[in-house]
């Protein structure tokens, strides 16, 4: 259960101020599925990096799970990151000199959990997005497509009731897209991982439950989608 | 939360296998450092060894009684000009000094000896049998003089290595007749070889004979009993101060000299000479193991500079690893167990270069060079702290990194 409380961002460039949040209140209940939308400098991404626990809010509170982590330190943030979230971004962000095993393992690795148990889990993850075969290539041999549900499996492979989707689909084509976006809202369904997807495609955020619209750094919309 | 060594370490070895040129550029300069300072280590203490070495030979706790000087018309000769000690002196400090543990009056010329149709030139050495223990010298062959001897002045000789070899060749000179000033003397023992002595005189090249007969037959005395000087052997190295003062009373009281009188004798301390010399060599040890760590030191600005170039290149890796949950301390083990693994694998190939390094010297410039395992777990201690000392700031500026930034640089 995540619930911000008027959250503000403010960055400091040089002289210059530059408000990306303006006060957000917000509250993404536990297995939500929700598409965060706006144009670019709307504040999305911002709201989605202090969310993943990647950035800091500059006043305001963010409640995860009833805990305020706005004033956690680094470790402590880190710490969160590696046991309740996981990242899939629209570069992949995958090590390049490490195969698609070692990759998955990444997350395990920092949550000291031994070397058979990161092998053997690392794998079950890749069997389970159909990546059988492929655990030893590099990212480079690996497609788009390929290389994403690698990234997926490092971000649900620590179980982690949270993942955070940046722009998951903005390197693939159509076709993949719609591959990628149906793995995410399955791992929704079956496993009730919450989602929190940042995009600016209307087909993509069509997969989402919910819709909140950002810009100028507030929440303009927020939008159940109908079932 | 614990990461292991192990894949700290796996990672690390990849990150550097990824750059092999690179890395082992970085290697050579702890290579040429560590293996610069084992040589230079084993040079030194191969130069300190010998000298002490030479010091053992001289014999240890040394004293040596000379006379004093003479004073003529306002002009001062020097010690040893007036001959002032005599044999009953040395008598007298061995049984009245406690201090002392053994004595050799010395009362020496230079003769030519004869053995058949072979003569050579060499130090003679009129001496009591108190001069083998003083000397720390042994025979290694017949027997050496007695007491006997010394009260009959008998007309026997003990021979160094050098006589032996330039009179006898291989035969066995023991119980020959040798010739010293026309004076026929039999050869009772020959002496273990001593080698050069600091100064790179040949300490084998002398015959010692009873200091009685010296002042009979060979050298001649100006008066009754006289010696030139007395070699004293104190009880330990902690005794000689003791024995100086004791040997300076007793030969005051002797020569009748009030306690504010000049003195007609002098001590001299031998020990305490060589010591300087042995400890200005080590001196020099140290100061040569210096200079070389100053390449070591160059070696570890290069491992910095690298791994700062690492640390730049893979902004976006680091961004990843914290992403996914690295910490602070997680980031920054990485990266020092990558400069540790440049700096240790240098330092061992380090150690072996410097090993055949001086092997090479002692064989080409045949120098005694000595490694000590001390000074190999000292340049692999070095090299491993110039490994954290200049991998940390590295490190640290990784670890510092903000993961979104990281996350969005190429």
């Amino acid at each position: 259960m995540i619930r911000t409380l008027d959250v503000t961002k403010i960055y400091q460039v040089g002289e210059m101020t530059v408000p990306a949040l303006n006060g957000v209140t917000l509250t993404i209940g536990r297995g939500d599925f929700v598409a965060i939308m706006g144009p670019s400098g709307s504040g999305k991404s911002t709201f989605m990096n202090i969310l993943g626990c990647l950035d800091l809010v500059t006043s305001g509170k963010y409640l995860l799970d009833g805990i305020d982590v706005s004033q956690f330190s680094k470790d402590e943030l880190a710490e969160i990151r590696n046991r309740k979230m996981g990242f899939v971004f629209q570069g992949f962000n995958l090590l390049s000199r490490a195969s698609a095993q070692e990759n998955v393992e990444l997350p395990m690795l920092y949550s000291g959990i031994n070397a058979g148990e990161r092998r053997q889990r690392a794998r079950e993850a890749l069997v389970k997005l159909g990546l059988e075969g492929r655990e030893h290539h590099l990212p480079n041999q690996l497609s788009g497509g390929q290389q994403q549900r690698v990234a997926i499996a490092r971000a649900m492979v620590n179980e982690a009731p949270l993942l955070f989707a940046d722009e998951p689909t903005g390197n693939l084509d159509t076709k993949t897209s719609m591959e990628i976006m149906d793995l995410v809202a399955r791992l929704n369904e079956e496993s009730h991982i919450t989602i929190i997807l940042v995009t600016h495609e209307m087909d993509i955020a069509a997969f989402s439950r919910r819709v909140i619209r950002f810009l100028d750094g507030v929440v303009v919309s927020d939008v159940k989608q109908g079932e | 939360m614990v990461i292991s060594v192990w894949s700290t370490t796996k990672i690390a070895f990849r990150a550097l296998w990824v750059n092999k040129m690179r890395s082992s550029l970085t290697m050579l300069g702890i290579i040429i450092g560590v293996g610069s300072v084992i040589a230079m280590l084993a040079v030194g203490q191969g130069a300190s060894e010998k000298i002490s070495e030479q010091v053992a030979s001289m014999g240890s706790n040394l004293l040596i009684v000379m006379s004093g000087s003479i004073t003529s018309g306002g002009l001062r000769m020097g010690s040893g000009t007036q001959m002032t000690l005599t044999l009953e002196d040395a008598y007298a400090i061995e049984r009245e000094c406690s201090a002392v543990a053994a004595v050799a009056p010395m009362l020496n010329g230079v003769a030519q000896v004869v053995y058949g149709n072979q003569n050579w030139s060499t130090g003679i050495q009129g001496t009591t049998p108190g001069i083998l223990e003083v000397r720390d010298a042994a025979l290694v062959s017949g027997r050496s003089f007695t007491e006997q001897d010394i009260r009959a002045a008998a007309k026997v000789v003990l021979l160094g290595q050098t006589v032996v070899d330039n009179l006898f060749g291989s035969m066995d000179p023991v119980g020959q007749i040798i010739r010293i000033k026309k004076v026929p003397f039999t050869v009772i023992g020959v002496l273990e070889k001593k080698g050069q002595s600091i100064v790179g005189q040949d300490q084998d090249d002398l015959a010692y004979i009873p200091v009685t007969t010296a002042q009979k037959r060979i050298i001649g005395t100006t008066f009754a009993g006289m010696v030139r000087t007395i070699l004293i052997k104190a009880r330990s190295a902690a005794d000689m101060e003791r024995a100086e003062r004791q040997i300076t009373d007793l030969l005051k009281q002797r020569h009748r000299i009030s306690p504010k009188g000049e003195m007609d004798f002098s001590i001299r301390n031998l020990t305490q000479m060589l010591q300087v010399a042995e400890q200005s060599t080590r001196v020099m040890t140290l100061l040569l193991g210096a200079i070389a760590s100053v390449s070591l030191l160059v070696g570890g600005i290069g491992i910095m500079n690298i791994m700062l170039v690492s640390v730049t290149e893979r902004t976006r890796e680091i961004g990843i690893r914290m992403a996914v949950g690295a910490k602070t301390w997680a980031i920054r083990m990485q990266f020092l167990v990558e400069a540790l693994t440049l700096s240790l694998s240098g330092g061992v190939i380090g150690i072996i270069m410097g090993v055949v390094t001086s092997k090479i010297l002692s064989e080409l410039a045949g120098w005694t060079t000595i490694i000590s395992p001390l000074s190999v777990l000292l340049a692999f201690g070095f090299s491993g702290m110039v490994g954290i000392f200049f991998g940390f700031y590295p490190a640290y500026k990784a670890s510092l990194l903000n993961p979104i930034e990281a996350l969005r640089c190429e």
